[in-house]
């Protein structure tokens, strides 16, 4: 039991990682229809931006916020004017492939300009081990990291909820069109998503470094797992994102434990399909009007 | 005698806003019925409801004695009914004839017969049939997206008829047609109401262009009915002067 | 370009497709032909446009996303390679291939296309790595990370292709006859059907079309010419292992049709050719051709999103109204 306990608070951890790049990815689709297949690149590269900055010369926190910035400045205004905007009116297919091409473009450069190795990457976090309960043992780093997450997200969801370009967002995620006759300023509160997409991305790309080494491969697994945190939450609504990500990371730890590593990967795939089978609108969505 | 078309009770909410409360009438063969009312009344949203585009929150409808409620577009298409849409929908990069034949092709045979047969699903001749009585057949090899706008209105409402349907609603077919080809257009609807026996439920913006082509009215109004009748009557009906105006 | 004019510049293209590798010089002719590796990326090039044309049924006439072509490929390869072991004869090998992954695309097509568009492409990109893991990890059947060794060419009554060159021939004449058969769906009212669904769902909902159907008819389709291109591949290559038929391949198969020409008939061909001998011209380079490969496909997205076939009916288009 105590084991469980404890795989599930480590589960937790990762967990809220991956609720952060999920988050991104369903704002980003809802607000202007974009599907970003490059998301889990987004969530590899910002690690290398730190380990670049530190190679020249900065120390720790500093390159932390270096990548954060540039992260926000090149994977969220640059991606909007330079590769979504212009494609935005070709349609979907044309966006679709340049997102895909943008994820093989960012990881053959980070294997290419930086290195093919693994790299190992620093945490602030002191990975001392504390006993919460009796038999409990959790690394200080986990609470650490599941406390970053939650605050992020808490934070998102107050700027949201209770700050009024937050509640435009909120608007332009339902109903761009209505929005923009509200008098909401769509354009600006889309190039926000973006920026915030890069932001949380970004972060998770800092916390979760640590954890699995940073290296240019890494994009596919995170990009799935946002993918399918996305849509098992249920791809509405970003309460969705956040459950998704926790229960992908708890299921996954616990299938670490419990299932060969070989499948482990295959858990959070099988309960994409098992979801899209049995529960499409997701496990917190609405069912959808019909469309056609 | 059954009336074609049956709408009882039809209500639609979405959320808090209830577009549609409560649309009963009935539609019999050979009508012209008109829909109108002012904007937001709810007349897109009950056609969608009646036409499987969206589900009613209560109601039914029923064509010849049929409850049809809820089911798919392409499945009331092969009992018989079809749409235009408000906003055009013809496929831009087809010709116009195959427009005409794809608006056909479905209700002919077999799926799998289809793959084997001829190219053009036997539909040659009706499509060129149908080119001729709405006056494209100049137009037939040029694709859609190059005819003007009244030219595609024309094509859409051609389109809504190569399936042989029974009952055809048109939504807002005059929108945006200027006056001579919206005679011609009229024209042609009556024509095939006339020789055809078609049965037409049309939204319409456009007082005259309704008042001309159809044998029966009903006004909406806040999702209600307000009135019936021909369009004498509704012309002079007080009530419906006053939800135009009061608007 | 008509029907007639169609099969003309097919035959004529399947002749010269066939003596290009072919040595002419006992014939008189000074044209030596070209060595085992050309004949091999000839017959790549094949394989790799079967399975881009069902790509191209999915994504380019049907409107729709598919993430998992290699794996429909990886499907196809194993089973012919796990079967020839088993001395089941190729020809057989081929129609379970193509069968087994026509079932599969419906399996998977059918709950992912009751919802939103876009969910196909995760259902097959979570497919995709599930049947990689499945190749790489079951080790008695696929031979794991080690792969698949030997694989055995096929015989044609009793007479074995180990030559590069009849390979090829095989190979020609299987997707010579795959390509009609795409040609014929494509020109039937299927094909206009397909047309009907990419450019306008709704309206052709409204029409009859059964969107849903078709659209699953497309997937899986196309995903039999993934299966039945594996199932060339593995003899080809003699030796398979889980590395091609991963996440990333597949989505080099949607890139290659959209480069080609998303759509057009010919776009596989041109794409696929680009996808294969990208990597040769760019030899010296190699370990940057994919980046060059990704910048190249973005750039043509935004100026010239018809792909390398668009682009040229746009030039012939434009030289015509020149007067």
């Amino acid at each position: 039991m105590t084991d469980l306990l404890q795989l599930v608070i480590a589960g937790l951890a990762t967990g809220g990682i991956y609720a952060l790049a999920a988050i991104g990815f369903t704002l980003l689709w809802q607000t202007s229809q974009t599907i970003n297949f490059a998301q889990g690149e987004f969530v590899m590269v910002p690690a290398f931006f730190s380990l670049a900055a530190m190679k020249l010369g900065l120390p720790f926190l500093p390159a932390l916020l270096v990548a954060v910035l540039v992260s926000m400045l090149l994977l969220g205004v640059a991606f909007r004017y330079v590769v979504v905007g212009p494609l935005l009116h070709r349609g979907v297919l044309p966006l679709v492939i340049s997102t895909i091409a943008l994820s093989i473009i960012l990881k053959e450069t980070v294997k290419d300009f930086y290195s093919a190795e693994a790299q190992v990457f620093p945490t602030l976090l002191p990975d001392r081990v504390v006993t919460l309960l009796p038999g409990v043992a959790v690394s200080l780093a986990q609470i650490g990291v599941l406390a970053v997450s939650l605050v992020t997200i808490g934070g998102l969801q107050w700027f949201l909820g209770g700050t009024r370009t937050g509640r435009q967002m909120q608007a332009t995620a339902q109903n761009p069109g209505v929005a923009r006759i509200l008098g909401v300023p769509v354009e600006r509160m889309i190039l926000y998503t973006f920026v915030i997409n890069a932001g949380l991305a970004a972060m998770a790309s800092i916390l979760i470094s640590p954890i699995y080494l940073a290296k240019f491969s890494n994009g596919e697994t995170l990009g799935l797992v946002a993918f399918v945190a996305a849509i098992v939450g249920g791809f509405n609504q970003v309460r969705g994102a956040i459950a998704g990500g926790l229960l992908i990371g708890v299921l996954d730890n616990l299938a670490a434990s419990y299932v060969s590593t070989a499948y482990r990967q295959a858990i959070p795939l099988i309960l994409l399909v098992l979801v899209i089978l049995f529960r499409p609108q997701g496990l917190l969505g609405r069912r959808e009007e019909r469309a056609v | 005698m059954t009336a074609l078309l049956q709408v009882r009770d039809m209500e639609k909410s979405f959320g808090g806003v209830q577009a549609v409360r409560g649309v009963s009438f009935d539609v019999n063969e050979g009508e012209i019925l008109g829909v109108i009312g002012p904007n937001g009344s709810g007349k897109s949203t009950l056609f969608n409801c009646i036409l499987g585009q969206l589900l009613p929150t209560r109601g039914s409808v029923a064509v010849d004695g049929r409850d049809i409620t809820g089911l798919r577009p392409s499945e009331l298409n092969r009992l018989g009914v079809s749409r235009t849409f408000q906003l055009l929908q013809v496929f831009p990069r087809l010709s116009v004839r195959e427009n005409l034949i794809l608006a056909g092709q479905e209700h002919r045979g077999t799926r799998l017969g289809r793959l084997f047969g001829a190219r053009d699903a036997g539909l040659g001749p009706e499509a060129d049939r149908m080119l001729e009585f709405f006056r494209l057949t100049a137009l037939a090899n040029e694709t859609a997206g190059s005819l003007s706008y009244g030219q595609q209105k024309l094509l859409d409402a051609a389109m809504a008829f190569m399936a042989g349907s029974r009952l055809v609603l048109l939504d807002e077919p005059a929108g945006g047609v200027n006056p001579t080809m919206l005679a011609g257009l009229r024209d042609r609807l009556a024509a095939i109401n006339r020789e055809a026996r078609a049965t037409f439920v049309v939204i319409e913006h456009n007082m005259e262009f309704v008042m001309s082509l159809c044998t029966r009215l009903i006004v909406l109004a806040e999702g209600r009915i307000i009135a019936q009748g021909s369009p004498a009557e509704v012309r002079a009906d007080p009530a419906v002067i006053e939800a135009y105006l009061g608007h | 370009m008509s029907a007639r004019m169609s099969v003309i510049v097919g035959l004529v293209a399947l002749v010269a497709l066939a003596l290009v590798p072919a040595d002419l010089t006992g014939l008189g002719l000074p044209y030596p032909g070209l060595k085992r590796y050309g004949t091999y990326i000839l017959t790549l090039w094949l394989v790799t446009a079967i399975a881009a044309m069902g790509v191209n049924l999915i994504v380019g006439y049907a409107g729709q996303e598919t993430l998992a072509q290699a794996a429909f490929v990886g499907i196809g390869a194993y089973l012919t390679a796990i079967a020839g072991k088993h001395g089941v004869p190729f020809g057989l090998s081929f129609v379970l291939s193509g069968l087994a992954t026509f079932v599969i695309g419906i399996a998977l097509g059918f709950p992912a296309l009751r919802v939103q568009k876009h969910y196909l492409a995760f259902v097959t990109l979570a497919f995709s790595v599930l049947c990689w893991l499945v190749f790489r990890n079951e080790t008695a059947v696929t031979g794991g990370v080690m792969g698949l060794r030997d694989i055995e060419r096929p015989f044609v009554f009793s007479f074995q292709l180990r030559r590069a060159l009849h390979f090829y021939w095989f190979v020609l004449v299987i997707a010579a006859l795959m390509t009609v058969v795409l040609w014929w769906i494509v020109r039937s009212p299927w094909g206009r059907a397909f047309t009907a669904l990419r450019e306008n769902p709704l309206r052709a909902e409204s029409l009859g079309v059964d969107v849903r159907l078709y659209t699953l008819l497309a997937f899986a389709l196309g995903s039999a010419y993934g299966g039945m291109a594996g199932s060339l591949y593995a003899p080809l290559v003699e030796f398979i292992d889980p590395s091609p038929f991963a996440l990333g391949p597949s989505l080099l198969f949607m890139l290659m049709v959209v480069v080609g020409g998303s759509g057009a008939f010919l776009g596989p061909f041109v794409g696929a050719g680009v996808a294969v001998l990208l990597p040769e011209w760019l030899r010296a380079w190699e370990t940057w051709y994919l980046l060059i490969y990704g910048v190249l496909v973005m750039i043509m997205m935004a100026l010239a999103p018809g792909g390398l076939v668009g682009l040229v009916e746009f030039l012939v288009r434009r030289r015509k109204a020149q007067p």
